[in-house]
């Protein structure tokens, strides 16, 4: 008879339940922050029967259109400069986006300390690892878009 | 009765859809909207191509499920070979078309312990890294550069799909030391024997080297990588495929994270591209779970790879066109 257990261990049951929770935060939010865009509740920087001019252009052209256009930053709308517009609609729609991209960085630093405490050295630095490359990468540092 | 003709409604649906998006005419209508130069004025009719992009997306999601495929490999050639969206943004909104299936699925996956946290946390790292460097240099890249090489990914994806065998529970013989060493190892219940498998794998090194490849094309093109990250794990690391399937969905939920940050980062992600893209590939993917029982494999997947490989030339003619070279 086997003597192995075929449950999940308790840091993928906590991975698990933390990345349930914001895949439900973020796809409601997405849903929410959708319907408040495009039934025109909440103003958008890019009027939306504007939209289709600038989707077939590349990205860097479309960004110098809407910052040209619209905006009128001394820099291009890239990295976390979203923040400053969340009182638009359009890019009140990146807020569930990161949270969906981020919500893993979070099952990563909440199951870090567990695995230390085991002495699960090898993982415990891979998860660690992990998170930091992932944050690295949201930070817009590695993308240069972290201005 | 009235079910079975819904079945049947279902199934004539899809074969429909199918059809349609192989049609020369709709390619060359695309095509068409894909050149014509940008207004000066807003289009009043702006509103058709999120519509026509949900309903498209609905489609996919079912023939995804119905196929064994990922969203995103079928998001990234479809949409950016017969929409006018340009590839930059379509490549963005793959990414989170992969990300949140993977998400969906990922808790689950991980509860029922068919996803196993300490095989994917190594091959991870390795990926998600990669896909970072990849999303940069597919950036950076003249577009019908990458279009080509998109196109020639599809195309081997095919040949992959034509050519790959699967095995339910690989022989390994012995662990290898790196995985002994990071007890990758692990047991499921296998339903349809009544049995507890134990499972270990062996070449990890291989087969995390593997994973740069796969983890730089993910990102560089904005795929999900499952085509590449089964059989590696299932035929060359000798996981069992149930542990191999569900390892790799949960994967695509850390390796397109690394790759969707860069591409938010650089302004790749338009709303109304992306929100109805990933409301109809889920609610797509609903409707396909149900379909699944009375779809037929062999069909389905023939019909995944037919459409594959019209993609994949469309992206071939699409970048070669740009250079001026004519393919048809």
């Amino acid at each position: 008879m086997s003597q192995h257990n075929t449950q999940a261990t308790e840091e993928q049951v906590l991975y698990a339940d933390i990345l349930e929770k914001g895949m439900f935060a973020g796809l409601a939010l997405m849903v929410i922050t959708f319907a408040l865009y495009v039934l025109g509740v909440m103003p958008s920087i890019v009027p939306v029967d504007e939209i289709s001019i600038y989707w077939s252009q590349p990205v860097h052209d479309y960004l110098v259109a809407i910052n040209t256009n619209f905006l009128h930053w001394e820099t291009l709308p890239v990295g976390w400069s979203w923040m400053k517009l969340l009182g638009y609609g359009d890019f009140l729609n990146f807020l569930p986006v990161a949270i969906l991209s981020g919500i893993t960085i979070v099952c990563y630093l909440v199951i870090t300390p567990g695995l230390f405490a085991r002495k699960d050295k090898a993982m415990a630095i891979m998860a660690l690892a992990e998170a930091v490359i992932l944050t690295l990468a949201a930070s817009g540092v590695l993308s240069g878009g972290g201005h | 009765m009235l079910r079975n003709i819904k079945e049947k409604a279902g199934m004539l649906f899809v074969s429909l859809m199918c059809a349609i998006m192989l049609s020369p005419a709709w390619a060359l209508a695309t095509e068409a909207a894909d050149m014509a130069p940008v207004p000066a004025m807003g289009d009043p009719d702006w509103w058709k191509w999120p519509v026509i992009l949900l309903f498209v997306t609905f489609v996919m999601g079912i023939i995804a499920v119905l196929g064994g495929v990922g969203g995103g490999v079928l998001f990234v050639p479809i949409i950016g070979g017969f929409f006018p969206f340009h590839l930059d943004f379509v490549r963005g909104a793959g990414l989170l078309v992969a990300l949140c299936g993977a998400l969906a699925a990922g808790p689950g996956l991980l509860k029922a312990n068919l996803t196993s946290l300490r095989l994917a946390m190594p091959v991870a790292l390795i990926a998600s890294t990669m896909a970072i460097v990849g999303a940069m240099v597919g950036l950076a890249l003249p577009t019908h550069i990458v279009q080509l090489a998109l196109g020639g990914t599809i195309l081997g994806i095919v040949a992959i799909m034509l050519s790959a065998k699967k095995s339910t529970v690989p022989h390994v013989p012995q662990a290898d030391a790196l995985s002994s060493a990071l007890r990758i190892t692990g047991v499921f219940y296998e339903p349809t024997t009544k049995e507890e498998i134990n499972w270990k794998i062996h070449r990890t090194i291989p087969g995390l080297l593997t994973f740069i490849i796969i983890g730089f094309m993910a990102g560089m093109f904005g795929l999900g990588a499952g085509w590449a990250n089964v059989p590696v794990l299932n035929l060359m690391m000798g996981a069992p495929l149930k542990i191999s399937v569900a390892t790799s969905k949960f994967l695509l939920s850390i390796t397109d994270t690394s790759a969707a940050w860069i591409y938010l980062n650089k302004g790749c992600v338009i709303p109304m591209m992306v929100v109805p893209s990933l409301i109809g590939i889920m609610l797509g993917s609903f409707v396909g779970v149900r379909l699944l029982k009375v779809a037929k494999p062999t069909f389905i997947r023939w019909m995944v790879i037919v459409i594959l490989l019209f993609a994949g030339l469309k992206a071939v003619q699409k970048g070669l066109s740009t250079m001026g070279i004519s393919l048809f």
